[in-house]
């Protein structure tokens, strides 16, 4: 007799729904989602009692009114007359600023010191160590507050910069680095511009196209193409040309020192460029110990198999190291730029308007719409962790070791 | 044969002769730590700039520093245009930055004390070696730590010991039957304890009763500690929970854990701590009021509760297949198969992740500052900056809260590196 049988044979009985194993799954999940299901109706019921008990109401029609304040640090059009949506947009903006400038430091500082860490100079090692460590110990708030309270201290006032013997300059007349915040030349789009701009988006494309065709090449017929100095070429001769055709469309506005601030060109403010510090370097450390470990991973035998196939250095590393380190190295990092991102909500100590500042701070205090407001900033972090993690996913199953 | 060979055997090796002086001691150290190639030696000079320059510049700033002024001008005063630390600010201030400025001056020895029973508490937990009986401590620690920070009577802590006391006989009494059974038995046992309890408790609550300090009156370092301690020993169990959820195979329990865990991931603890602080009250029945400072802890608990679960899956994801096989082939049910064969080894696996988690734990709870709770951060950034006093000295004041974090979390950390090699011993 087989088990469908058997199964047939026993009678149901309700001692089954704890004591066998094909029902007993059943009887857990239907009691879960119970529990589940009475615990949101009393959380909701207790919501609904204390929002009537308070007089309020859930409505995003806050979001419409006009937000009454202003944010000096902004890449769109805001006025204090402008609505909180705008406020909103305002803020994600700066949060996707910080944390996109963030992650190019971070990555930058993280890799220099985590390749240093393994350098074979003792003295160096030691140092990037002691930087290492001395950041992953400390939380993240009180690096920033160091970190903009340092800006604050030794960056030279923009009053500094003024009088004959002034006791700062600026760099190449270009660029100013003041405790008020960094000025740096600001790009003025005439006509024509587009063009330019549509001509180097074409020549990147170019070049993807050029090394694939390359890669192509070497692969169906064996020859080698020279992609090095011809990639430079694609990506620079096209769009310099076009641009002096055109007659110089895009111009540079410098900062220019006027009375006691300056004028002119794009204004960071100093709580962004000490956020943006703060948050790179101390991520910095920690990307550091990944990459160490990326490349530690290693193994020798693989560039010294490499090299016993008579491959040249540089392709030892492009083709053999690299390649294996990454697969160690990427998934980690992309969780560091995550941790940017919502780190970068830290920005309410410094002051740097940000979607936690505009939103999250102003807005709700000013509309007491403590619910809504915080609802849509988890909404907008969520969405974007959980994006960045389906991006991760598609990657780690495209480089995923191919086993059997 | 012959006795008489004359040609010459030498007896004895010579005695290897020194290597060359570049070869040898310190210059073949420096020749090749230090100056290896002409790159290197210009990295060494550079580092060696960078920490003279560093050196310079702090060196005066800490060796002139006032540790014993009244105020900040006076600490000017003193140092008379000089570079130097106004380090008295954190003379003046010990006990502002340590407990926060409305703890009772005349009940510092409480902290204290609690502090330094965590610590006995800790130490089996930490080292293997030590007596298991001292377990037997720690579980009472966290009782004997409630009453020693709150205060009130003592009757409330043994009270609250007894319950648990209660539910851990039940459970061991019932758990050969059904885990379920066990498990709701013991609930239901320890609620029915805990609410006679709680009228005895109101009968005399003078018995052994300390000064009652309310939550709100919890500040400094104390609050770190207390907000990371608490947070990181309840998350442990839940963590645990919830990856053994999102591990199963009910789908209904699995889309519960999953939901929640990447719910917590997905968005910074500050908007957490939002929820705690002005929308959590909502959620509770009208009329009750909830402690802000138990809010966090639930909010910070539910945070590190998810990532310690990621933690945990790792390590049950890292145990091979064959070990779920073999203990479902010796009649193992779901309950005994994780307590003896999983849960040993998974959690053996994913302790220095859990470790470091729970660094991470207690480097956040300076977020708190945020929602105006006056913790270290709190205290630095409110009431000791802005008085008056003590207006300007961010320096002295970050520098010290930066070393304290430094010294607990670089501790713990080479602790979670020499735990890991211990563990690397062990599966050898």
């Amino acid at each position: 007799m087989n088990t469908s049988e058997l199964a047939r044979r026993d009678k149901f009985q309700f001692s089954m729904l704890l004591n066998d194993k094909r029902y007993r799954s059943y009887t857990f999940q239907f009691f879960a989602l119970f529990i589940l299901i009475c615990a949101m109706a009393y959380l909701g019921k207790n919501l609904l009692e204390n929002l009537a008990a308070a007089g309020l109401n859930i409505s995003y029609s806050f979001l419409g009114e006009p937000s009454g304040y202003d944010i000096n640090q902004r890449l769109i059009e805001y006025n204090s007359q402008s609505t909180h949506l705008r406020a909103s947009i305002v803020g994600v903006l700066n949060t996707l600023l910080v944390a996109f400038l963030g992650c190019i430091a971070a990555t930058f500082f993280g890799v220099t010191a985590g390749i240093l860490r393994l350098s074979n100079n003792w003295i160096v090692a030691k140092l990037m160590m002691i930087y290492v460590e001395i950041f992953r110990n400390v939380p993240v708030l009180i690096w920033i507050l160091i970190i903009h309270s340092v800006f604050l201290a030794f960056l030279p006032q923009p009053k500094a910069f003024r009088g004959e013997n002034p006791e700062a300059t600026m760099l190449w007349d270009a660029f100013a680095f003041t405790g008020r915040g960094f000025y740096i030349p600001k790009p003025i789009f005439n006509d024509g511009s587009l063009i330019v701009i549509i001509t180097f988006i074409l020549s990147i494309i170019g070049v993807f196209a050029f090394r694939y065709y390359a890669r192509q090449k070497l692969y169906s017929e064996g020859k080698l193409l020279e992609t090095r100095w011809t990639s430079v070429a694609i990506f620079f001769i096209p769009t310099i040309l076009i641009y002096f055709a055109l007659g110089n469309p895009i111009t540079l506005e410098y900062p220019e020192l006027k009375g006691f601030n300056f004028k002119g060109g794009i204004h960071a403010r100093g709580s962004l460029i000490s956020l943006w510090f703060a948050l790179s370097i101390y991520t910095g450390a920690f990307i550091a110990e990944v990459v160490r470990a990326g490349i530690q991973s290693v193994d020798k035998g693989q560039s010294e198999a490499a090299g016993a196939l008579g491959m040249r250095p540089n392709f030892i590393m492009n083709l053999v190291i690299l390649p294996q380190a990454l697969r160690v190295i990427v998934p980690p990092l992309i969780s560091f730029y995550l941790n940017i991102t919502k780190n970068s909500s830290l920005a309410l100590a410094v002051g740097y308007m940000d979607i936690t500042g505009t939103l999250g701070g102003i807005t709700l205090n000013q509309t007491g719409r403590a619910i809504e407001a915080v609802l849509l900033l988890m909404l907008f972090y969520l969405v974007i962790s959980l994006s960045i993690s389906a991006i991760m996913n598609v990657y780690n199953r495209s480089i995923m070791l191919k086993e059997r | 044969m012959s006795g008489d060979n004359n040609s010459f055997v030498r007896k004895e090796m010579i005695s290897e002769r020194i290597p060359p002086t570049t070869e040898r001691g310190l210059v073949k150290w420096v020749r090749e730590n230090l100056f290896s190639s002409a790159f290197n030696a210009i990295m060494t000079f550079v580092s060696l700039w960078f920490i003279y320059s560093l050196v310079v510049a702090a060196a005066p700033w800490f060796l002139n520093g006032i540790w014993d002024a009244e105020t900040v001008r006076e600490c000017y005063d003193l140092l008379d245009g000089k570079s130097g630390a106004c380090f008295a600010v954190l003379n003046e201030r010990f006990p502002q930055l340590i407990y926060g400025f409305k703890y009772p001056s005349s009940e510092y020895w409480r902290p204290n004390l609690a502090s330094v029973l965590l610590l006995v508490a800790l130490a089996p937990i930490l080292f293997r070696k030590l007596p298991r009986r001292l377990l037997a401590f720690s579980a009472v620690y966290p009782f004997l730590a409630f009453w020693l920070i709150w205060g009130g009577s003592i009757l409330t802590s043994v009270s609250a010991f007894l319950g648990c006391v209660i539910a851990i006989v039940c459970y061991s009494r019932f758990s050969s039957r059904s885990f379920a059974i066990a498990v709701l038995i013991s609930l239901i046992a320890a609620n029915v304890w805990w609410i006679i309890g709680g009228y005895i408790v109101d009968l005399n609550d003078s018995i052994l009763a300390l000064k009652d300090v309310p939550s709100r009156d919890l500040g400094g370092f104390m609050l770190n500690l207390l907000l990371g301690t608490i947070a990181v020993c309840l998350s442990i169990p839940l963590g645990i929970a919830l990856a053994l959820g999102r591990q199963s195979d009910m789908p209904i329990i699995k889309w519960i854990c999953v939901f929640f865990i990447e719910f917590i991931r997905g968005v910074p603890l500050i908007t957490l701590l939002f929820v705690a602080n002005v929308i959590l009250a909502f959620f509770f029945p009208p009329g009750t009021s909830l402690d802000l400072i138990l809010r966090v802890l639930i909010m910070m608990t539910f945070f590190n509760a998810a990532y310690i679960a990621e933690v945990v899956r790792g390590g049950l994801a890292a145990l091979s297949k064959g070990q779920y096989e073999a203990a479902d082939s010796i009649g193992l049910d779901y309950t005994q198969s994780m307590r003896f064969i999983i849960l040993p080894q998974a959690l053996k696996i994913s302790i220095p992740g859990i470790v470091n988690v729970s660094v991470g734990m207690l480097k956040d709870t300076t977020l708190v500052s945020i929602i105006s709770m006056f913790d270290l951060v709190g205290m630095i950034r409110g009431p000791i900056l802005s008085s008056t006093d003590w207006n300007g000295v961010y320096w002295e004041l970050f520098g010290a809260a930066a070393a304290i974090f430094f010294v607990i979390c670089f501790s713990v950390s080479k602790y979670s590196q020499w735990l890991e090699r211990q563990l690397e011993t062990d599966r050898r």
